[in-house]
């Protein structure tokens, strides 16, 4: 059944976080700010690539930067993707912290070259001489009705290349953090943005990476911006998600409850490393686990999740992992786009099935 | 074939090579010239794997190398730049260690030879120059650094040649584009290789200055780069230079050119040996003598001896950098698949 993304229910609001530094703002506002930030902390951090300038990115995540920071740290390129990313190396090479941007997913695909033969080598082919601290941001997923190419899952792609890690934010307050994190590390860093999620609001505690306590689970990590989160606690089972997936396995769990489902939900937050402890904690103790992802089945990261769950869980699960994904179809067009991406009656079926899996 | 001086600057210190600088150019053509045809000996001898030869490209490589600035400068090459690695005084040893397949991107430090890791997918520095010279303009260096980038007839078809010249010619970045036209890629020739009748020619469709050069005459080469390098310092942009040269050997120690092309043609198209023209043009002019060029053949085969010790005392890298190199930091999964692969393969 479609329905739409829905603003988190679970990750409260302005009114319930009280302390001062928690503002309420859009994913976009958040990364907006983040870059703002980076911008000003370091001197040698540069965002360039297709109308990130003046027209401040067709998502306006870039949006008065140029204007603030000059034309010599935010600017425009030619329209290619490949230059911009094979400028980021030189860049890098330079002492510059390069943070590019392909204006979508699927205009990754004619810069896989500089992504995935320069910039995830130079670093082992130098010996540690020619570090490639680049965050290439790349509006990602669908959900946004747009024309081919503009809605792609590269993530199993990304994570798949030695030399790259990949992360992707679920929220406005994870998008602040992680960003501002990525945008400070030495290695190349691709930092997957669900585009469907750019406009929804929530709380963003800039003082603190920590997570703020939700209303019902009382979740909080400690501040940890290198591995997963749970955003939900249960104890019957696992919801294994990343990006927009993780709004709409929360809503799941809303509903699950409602028959008596107790479901816990882990944002995976990083898909490269990705954080095997967190699945053992979270899996060894619910015994059950659905990958919800919105790429194609086939080779998808749900695979690896799966396999890292069977590794630290198999004497103790009650029933192999299940996958509930998009299928192996090309991304399909605005209108189909609903019978793709995962829905909440599909994630239902993939609790049920891992619910009343029994043993042959 | 004659250089045509389009170039916006001059370089004021543009005097004529000294006769000592004459004698530098040509000892250093006949190290290079000495290494190469040493190292497919190796190739043959199994010292070494594979080897990618530049003989005849002495003049096109010596020549622009000499003109890089160690200081300021940076060159980005693709796998056949041996001469420019030598003209720059780089580590011979470390720089042949990719062809002995010790390391996929030499045992050299780029950042202190200004000369980055060799690259096989021709035209992907290409790029990388391009931002790095952008990094110089945006720095703001009194003294600004230039960023050269070689490649061939054969690489000038890639997409990424037209994104570099695009990109650089919009944003006014000092880097020169060097290629060494030899007239092959691989089997192909150039006439089947590049349109529009020269890779000098299509610069003029994006604005940029462009050179077409006599490759096989060692100063007219030096001559080009030093004013080229002039141009881009002034902060005048980008400059294309294209050496006229000759592949005179195979494309690689794999390679069997007998496929493509006979000795006849290669003896007509290749003309005159560049080592033996400058060779020529050195006694005509007075500059060395007989014992001069006899000493530069000894001291050549003395450091190809030197290079081919070294090569040899290369041991196989340890293991563990396979893992430790990947990531500045490294992940949680990898540091766990270097444990499992040290247990596994020492049997602990």
């Amino acid at each position: 059944m479609p329905e739409t993304i829905t603003t988190d229910r679970s990750s409260g609001n302005s009114t319930d976080t009280g302390a001062a530094n928690v503002q309420h703002m859009s994913m976009q506002q958040a990364l907006n700010r983040a870059l703002d930030e980076v911008l000003a902390e370091n001197p040698k951090t540069v965002i360039f690539g297709e109308d990130c300038g003046r027209l401040g990115g067709v998502f306006r995540i870039t949006d008065g930067l140029q204007a603030k920071h000059g034309e010599e740290r935010v600017f425009d390129t030619p329209l290619a993707e490949s230059g911009i990313l094979g400028m980021s190396v030189g860049l890098a090479m330079a002492g510059f912290h390069p943070i590019p941007e392909v204006q979508f997913d699927g205009f990754a695909y004619p810069a896989i070259n500089q992504i995935v033969c320069q910039i995830a080598r130079m670093n082992y082919r130098s010996r540690g001489t020619l570090p490639m601290p680049i965050t290439l941001r790349v509006p990602s997923f669908g959900g946004i009705r747009a024309p081919e190419h503009h809605g792609e899952s590269l993530e199993a792609l990304f994570a798949h290349v030695p030399g790259l890690k990949v992360v992707s934010p679920s929220n406005p307050h994870d998008a602040y953090h992680l960003l501002k994190y990525a945008a400070t590390r030495p290695d190349p860093v691709i930092f997957m943005e669900p585009k469907s999620r750019y406009w929804q609001k929530g709380p963003v505690d800039v003082a603190s990476a920590a997570q703020r306590p939700t209303h019902d689970a009382g979740v909080d990590d400690g501040g940890s911006l290198t591995g997963a989160r749970v955003v939900r606690e249960g104890r019957h089972l696992t919801l294994v998600a990343w990006g927009a997936m993780v709004s709409r396995c929360l809503q799941v769990a809303e509903l699950a409850a409602e028959d008596g489902i107790d479901v816990e939900v882990l944002d995976l937050r990083w898909l490269k490393p990705i954080d095997a402890d967190a699945l053992a904690r979270s899996v060894g103790k619910t015994r059950r686990a659905v990958v919800v992802h919105e790429a194609p089945l086939t080779s998808g990261l749900g695979a690896e999740v799966a396999q890292l769950i069977t590794q630290s869980c198999f004497a103790t699960l009650k029933a192999p992992v299940e996958r509930v994904t998009g299928f192996d179809v090309p991304y399909p067009s605005g209108d189909l786009e609903d019978e793709y991406i995962p829905n909440i009656d599909r994630i239902l079926f993939g609790i049920q099935r891992v619910l009343e899996y029994r043993r042959g | 074939m004659t250089t045509e001086p389009v170039l916006a600057a001059v370089d004021d210190d543009a005097a004529p090579l000294t006769h000592h600088q004459l004698r530098e150019l040509y000892t250093l053509m006949a190290a290079v010239r000495h290494l190469d045809s040493s190292a497919v000996a190796w190739q043959r001898q199994g010292i070494i794997p594979g080897y990618a030869p530049e003989l005849g490209q002495e003049a096109a490589q010596v020549g622009s190398g000499y003109a890089v600035d160690r200081t300021r400068d940076f060159v980005f090459p693709t796998y056949r730049e041996m001469g420019v690695a030598r003209a720059m005084g780089l580590d011979m040893v470390g720089y042949m260690s990719t062809h002995k397949a010790t390391w996929h991107g030499g045992m050299y430090n780029p950042l202190e030879s200004r000369f980055a890791p060799i690259q096989a997918v021709v035209a992907g520095s290409v790029l990388h120059a391009v931002g790095w010279a952008h990094g110089q303009t945006l720095s703001g260096a009194p003294e600004m650094g230039v960023a050269m980038t070689y490649f061939g007839d054969g690489a000038s078809s890639q997409g990424d040649v037209h994104e570099a010249m695009n990109f650089a010619a919009v944003m006014k970045a000092p880097v020169v584009f060097f290629i060494q036209n030899n007239g092959w890629a691989i089997s192909v020739p150039t006439e089947r290789q590049v349109a529009g009748g020269s890779v000098a020619a299509r610069a003029a469709g994006y604005g940029i200055p462009s050179l077409q050069i006599d490759g096989n005459d060692v100063v007219a080469v030096f001559e080009a780069t030093r004013s080229a390098f002039a141009h881009c310092r002034a902060g005048n942009g980008p400059v294309v230079i294209e050496a006229m040269t000759y592949r005179r050997g195979p494309h690689s120690t794999a390679d069997d050119p007998g496929r493509y092309r006979t000795l006849e043609e290669e003896r007509l198209d290749g003309g005159e040996d560049p080592l033996e023209r400058f060779k020529q043009r050195l006694l005509a002019e007075g500059v060395a003598d007989a014992a001069f060029f006899a000493e530069a053949q000894r001291a050549a085969e003395d450091e190809e001896e030197a290079i081919r010790a070294g090569i040899a005392d290369l041991g196989p890298r340890p293991g563990a950098e396979m893992f430790s190199l990947v990531f500045q930091e490294p992940t949680p999964a990898l540091q766990s698949q270097a444990t499992s692969w040290r247990e596994e393969s020492e049997h602990a």
